[in-house]
């Protein structure tokens, strides 16, 4: 819950086409991502590809050091839902693997997240994982300047629970800017507050986490990577999107 | 990004002020100015210096909470 005036940014023309640039960035950076998921890939060697990307673009990964994360990307596999720490751990045939980056430069940010498919996987995870998506293409369709943020959950949970899913609750997604996280907090789920108008010029990280079974998870020893409390398989779809005023644009695209 | 939530910590009254704000001194000594929430003031909750309150405060801005319950 929110409590007070924390006031949501509004960035200006220029100030978007600055995320917009960062955030085709990203989404080539995503795609290279995609090309190197092959079971027996290291987790960490998608960090390390990653780190080296960014390198060359100039920009910096906004997720290592913050609060102490240990690495630049996240990639979590199966049953677990976001914040994996890569490591040695090798992908396998029929293994999902979200893989979530987060990149600064010029003093901005933009986020991003997207779930892969290793070799062939089973028709369940197959389905989890379009609907994740679906469910992130509907809630972009929803954000309208003048409606509140809760057309976000709505358009989310309908459509995840409709399928026999559940979203989320520990997790939410964001407004973004010159800092990674900013007000507004962004649920995936209906809550008692309907949230802010949704207004030209803010900035918004939605990332619906949708899980095969229960809603709850846990967090791990590592003090990071959260797992499903079943363990069940869990899907992470993420684009940042810019309110303008010819519609919502999708920077991370 | 992980949620995050209000914190709620206990207080004690220690000052009545206009607009129905309060000073309030929290259990760990900190002194916080905070407002009456819409349930305590629909059902017409007395709050008089001295009183034991729950308060919640935002984890953005921790000199200012929210009254959501008055002890007993």
């Amino acid at each position: 819950m929110s409590l007070g005036a924390h006031v949501i940014s509004r960035k200006t023309r220029k100030e978007l086409e600055v995320m917009a640039g960062l955030g085709k960035v990203l989404a080539r950076l995503m795609d290279e991502m995609e090309a190197m998921i092959a079971p027996g890939v290291l987790t960490r060697d998608l960090d390390a590809r990653a780190v080296r990307l960014m390198q060359i673009n100039g920009v910096r990964p906004a997720f290592k050091g913050y609060r102490g994360y240990p690495a630049s990307i996240c990639v979590s596999l199966n049953e677990e839902v976001v914040h994996g720490i890569p490591g040695k751990r090798p992908l396998c045939e029929g293994d999902i693997a979200s893989i979530d980056i987060g990149i600064e430069g010029h003093g901005y940010f933009v986020d991003m997240a997207k779930t892969f498919t290793v070799g062939t996987v089973d028709a369940g995870k197959r389905r989890l994982l379009d609907v994740t998506r679906e469910c992130l293409e509907r809630a972009v369709r929803a954000v309208e300047p003048g409606k509140k943020l809760s057309c976000i959950a709505h358009a989310v949970q309908g459509h995840a629970e409709a399928n026999g899913f559940s979203v989320v609750r520990d997790f939410v997604g964001h407004g973004i800017g010159k800092a990674l996280h900013e007000e507004p907090q962004i649920p995936n789920f209906a809550t008692k507050d309907p949230g802010p108008v949704l207004e030209e010029g803010m900035a918004l990280a939605v990332e619906p986490m949708i899980n095969a079974g229960v809603p709850e998870v846990v967090i791990l020893s590592d003090g990071w990577t959260a797992v499903t409390k079943d363990g069940a398989a869990s899907a992470h779809f993420e684009h940042t999107i810019a309110i303008t005023a010819d519609g919502v644009r999708v920077l991370t695209g | 990004m992980a949620k995050e939530e209000a914190i709620e910590v206990e207080g004690v009254i220690t000052e009545s002020l206009p607009n129905a704000m309060f000073r309030v001194e929290l259990e760990n000594g900190h002194k916080i100015l905070a407002h009456v929430s819409g349930k305590i003031r629909m059902h017409f909750i007395r709050i008089l210096p001295g009183d034991r309150v729950k308060v919640e405060l935002s984890p953005y801005d921790l000199t200012r909470g929210r009254i959501t319950y008055r002890n007993k």
